[in-house]
């Protein structure tokens, strides 16, 4: 029996400081070393039920790659949550673990949770900087001469992709943009999620056999119909993400320096406008107000001050508490000089000449519990005042592209524009077609869609076979 | 990769490449547009498909010479490849309920409409053409446009070609003529857009116009292409390009326009090597 670690905290993992990290974009927790990893790795009393699992929505079996871990066994590690999990270098860097694997885990009862997160990333870290881990990518075994497409590269086309491949299929992934990896690469920042790691993920995919196809809009080029009968791919996978921005259809919102957080992320991440070498131009002045309070808020405005933006705000309705982010982004954020307006919601988007110059906004207070047990945020009257910005990024949500519904005949959507899918095949109303992630679900998380990529590959390859 | 097969100049100003891209020659229709980035370092800029053959698997564009991107674009020379070209994109043109229609082009809005004109024309409609441009040294396509329209009016800023004046003269002139039109579509700068649609409303003849905001992804991904129509948000690259004329904001468009002016002109000057 291994030693056990009775520190009531995580060990911690080094990360650059607040001052100098909100002006770079490099990555600002810069991971554990082999000593950290098995101290960290020590304090897990490898439970007999092991309640982490069940909170992880792929159950990767985390005491037994924790003990490989606390045992120096690195790669014996790797595959056991590989075996569930393909790319858990970025999983252990954006999954919501606070709320998943790390929840139920005894440890936290008087102390932290194990740091399974960190010690994902540990170990998916140390097999990415092998040089040869491309090379060594395990080839897929059987044939079934078979061609099935996946359109889109985030993390549900690629996991499908890459479960479909190993089990012998011809696998094409179709990508609208010039770069794989989907909100991978053209929404999360490289602070948070370097882009060096989703290639390498890429890189692996291609070397298995998977054949990505860039530039192509599938519904514009090319329909899902005629990718089956005219190209021959006997089932298509569709994971198209849910890409379309929403507004607030507040007065002022076309004024210049207004955006979508997908526009301003799309410019920095995908088109690397923080490199002065890249010529995608950004704006943002001096002052920037983010509003919403998810991930995707977070990184707006954590991108926005390591451009050199003067003063930054998250402006969001509710309190704190209801915030959807990861505890670890919002306590980044603060460290690193963002100012919160909680309970806060705008009204109007104030301009001069065209561009903003302003944003009148409310208070606002929670009102007790519903039936659902939600508190809902209520205005206060006569609370109005104007927040001094140049620049607003609306961080409030994305709903599914119409491209693929309003171009595939007979393809069921719900009210939302999500595809209707069965929960556990992903089969949708057109039985060759399948779909997963943010497509189905409306914007989720990485690890929901990679769960509903591998599910739809197992359900292809059951419909495939008969 | 996508190779250029054929590259020449029009104008001073104005380039014309043929490319090889078969799968978009095979989809593409009249007033869709490609996105295309020159390098690893470039911007995706949208660029109109101004003529296609689907046979031969290639699309062409023309493109005019206004900063980095568009000067970059220009260095290339047949056999070179541009690294990413993406369509087709946008809304292909209606052409319902049209019989008798004016096609204004101005300057490098020629050749957006050119397509247009041809498809109409070859559909068998009354098609007139006025191209307007800012002097002799400038005119493109006037073959092309001459063989694809019924009435082909050429017009100048200051006269060299053609005849004087602006095109919103000579379409006045021929409504006032009684040319009976039911449709005008006009393809220009935003002002020549607007000042066309403020007459044919005038007169209550329905009025396409071709919008050209900032765009990013093409794909409805970004919103950065966004602009007002009838009050209502709507964004370019998939609810467009083409939309009512008398419904567009045209003021919050060239607004909206000359956001990052400043930072191109910047690139642009660094890429010409000007001070
Ligand atoms: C800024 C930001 C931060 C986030 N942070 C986190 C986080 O910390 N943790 C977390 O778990 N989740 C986070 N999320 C959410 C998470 O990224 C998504 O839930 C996840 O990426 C969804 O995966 P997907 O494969 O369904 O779609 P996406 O990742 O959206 O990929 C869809 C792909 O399909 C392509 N596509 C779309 N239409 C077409 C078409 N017609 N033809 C071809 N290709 C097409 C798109 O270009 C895109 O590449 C964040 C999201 C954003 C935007
Ligand atoms: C749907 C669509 C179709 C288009 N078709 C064509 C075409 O067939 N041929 C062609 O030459 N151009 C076309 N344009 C315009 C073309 O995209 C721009 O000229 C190009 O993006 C300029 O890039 P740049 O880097 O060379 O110049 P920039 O340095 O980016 O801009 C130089 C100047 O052009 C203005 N500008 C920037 N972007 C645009 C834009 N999208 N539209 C108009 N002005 C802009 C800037 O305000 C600036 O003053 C089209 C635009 C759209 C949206
Ligand atoms: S260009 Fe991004 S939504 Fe139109």
């Amino acid at each position: 029996m291994a030693k056990i670690n009775m520190t009531p905290e995580k060990t911690k993992m080094p990360e650059q400081d607040p001052d100098i990290r909100n002006r770079n974009f490099l990555e600002v927790a810069t991971g554990y070393t082999p000593q950290m990893a098995q101290e960290e790795a020590q304090r897990c009393l490898n439970c007999k039920h092991k309640p982490c699992v069940s909170g992880c929505p792929v159950n990767v079996n985390i005491p037994s790659f924790i003990q490989a871990v606390a045992q120096g066994d690195i790669e014996k590690a790797y595959e056991i949550i590989t075996k569930t999990n393909s790319l858990p270098a970025i999983c252990g860097r954006v999954c919501p673990q606070e709320t998943q694997c790390e929840l139920p885990c005894v440890r936290g009862i008087k102390g932290e949770p194990v740091a399974i997160g960190r010690l994902e990333r540990y170990v998916a870290d140390y097999m990415l900087a092998k040089e040869t881990f491309i090379a060594d990518t395990p080839k897929p075994t059987v044939k079934k001469n078979k061609k099935v497409a996946v359109i889109g590269s985030g993390p549900a086309g690629l996991t499908a992709a890459s479960d479909l491949c190993d089990m012998g299929y011809d696998v094409t992934i179709f990508e609208a943009l010039h770069k794989a990896g989907g909100v991978l690469v053209y929404g999360i920042p490289e602070f948070r999620l370097p882009e060096s790691i989703v290639e390498k993920e890429i890189e692996r995919l291609k070397a298995k056999g998977v054949c990505i196809e860039l530039n192509m809009v599938i519904g514009k080029i090319i329909s899902i119909q005629e990718l089956h009968e005219e190209e021959g791919f006997e089932a298509i996978f569709v994971g198209t993400g849910a890409g379309l921005p929403n507004f607030m259809n507040i007065p002022g919102e076309n004024l210049n320096g207004v955006f979508s957080a997908n526009e301003f992320l799309t410019r920095v991440n995908l088109m690397k406008a923080y490199d002065p070498s890249y010529d995608t131009p950004i704006y943002f002045g001096s002052h920037v107000a983010v509003v919403g309070g998810g991930n995707v808020a977070m990184d707006a405005a954590r991108a926005a001050k390591r451009l050199g933006a003067e003063q930054v705000y998250i402006v969001y309705r509710r309190s704190e508490q209801e915030m959807p982010a990861r505890a670890e982004e919002v306590h980044h954020a603060k460290e690193e000089g963002i100012e919160f307006r909680l309970l806060t919601n705008p009204t109007k988007i104030l301009g001069e000449n065209g561009w903003v110059t302003g944003m009148e906004c409310v208070r606002m207070q929670l009102s007790e519990p519903g039936p659902d047990g939600r508190r809902r945020p209520v205005v206060i009257p006569g609370s109005e005042y104007v927040l001094k910005t140049t620049s607003v990024i609306m961080a409030i949500g994305t709903s599914p592209n119409p491209l693929i519904k309003s171009t595939t005949e007979g393809l069921e959507t719900n009210k939302w524009g999500c595809i209707v899918a069965d929960e556990e095949t992903g089969q949708t109303s057109i039985p060759y077609i399948f779909a997963g992630g943010d497509a189905v679900t409306g914007a989720a998380t990485v690890i929901l869609a990679m769960g509903a990529g591998k599910k739809a590959a197992a359900a292809i390859d059951k419909y495939l076979d008969k | 990769m996508y190779r250029i097969l054929e590259r020449k100049d029009l104008n001073s100003d104005v380039v014309y490449m043929k490319v090889d891209a078969p799968a978009v020659a095979k989809k593409c229709e009249p007033g869709q547009f490609i996105i295309l980035r020159v390098d690893e370092t470039g911007e995706r800029i949208p660029l109109t498909i101004s003529d296609y053959n689907r046979e031969e698997g290639w699309v062409s564009i023309i493109f005019q010479k206004v900063g980095k991107t568009t000067y970059l674009l220009d260095t290339l020379q047949q056999g070179d490849y541009i690294l990413d070209f993406v369509g087709p994109l946008g809304i292909a043109s209606h052409t319902d309920n049209m019989s008798r229609v004016c096609v204004v082009g101005g300057g490098l809005g020629c050749a957006i409409a050119y397509p247009q004109a041809k498809k109409l024309f070859g559909m068998g409609l009354h098609v007139d053409v006025i191209a307007g441009f800012r002097n002799k040294s400038l005119v493109f396509l006037q073959e092309e446009m001459k063989r694809n329209s019924t009435n082909y009016y050429l017009m100048t800023d200051d006269g060299t070609a053609g005849e004087k004046g602006m095109v919103t003269k000579k379409l006045k002139e021929l409504i006032e003529g009684g040319a009976n039109y039911d449709t005008v579509i006009a393809i220009g700068p935003v002002v020549m857009m607007k000042y066309v649609s403020l007459l044919t409303k005038e007169y209550n003849i329905k009025t396409i116009v071709s919008m050209n905001p900032i765009m990013i992804d093409g794909t409805g991904m970004c919103g950065g292409c966004r602009l007002t129509v009838d009050g209502q948000t709507k964004f370019a690259c998939v609810d467009g390009p083409d939309f009512d004329g008398h419904k567009v904001d045209f003021d919050g468009l060239m607004q909206r326009l000359s956001m990052y002016k400043e930072q191109e002109k910047h690139k642009c000057n660094l890429f010409r090597g000007i001070e």
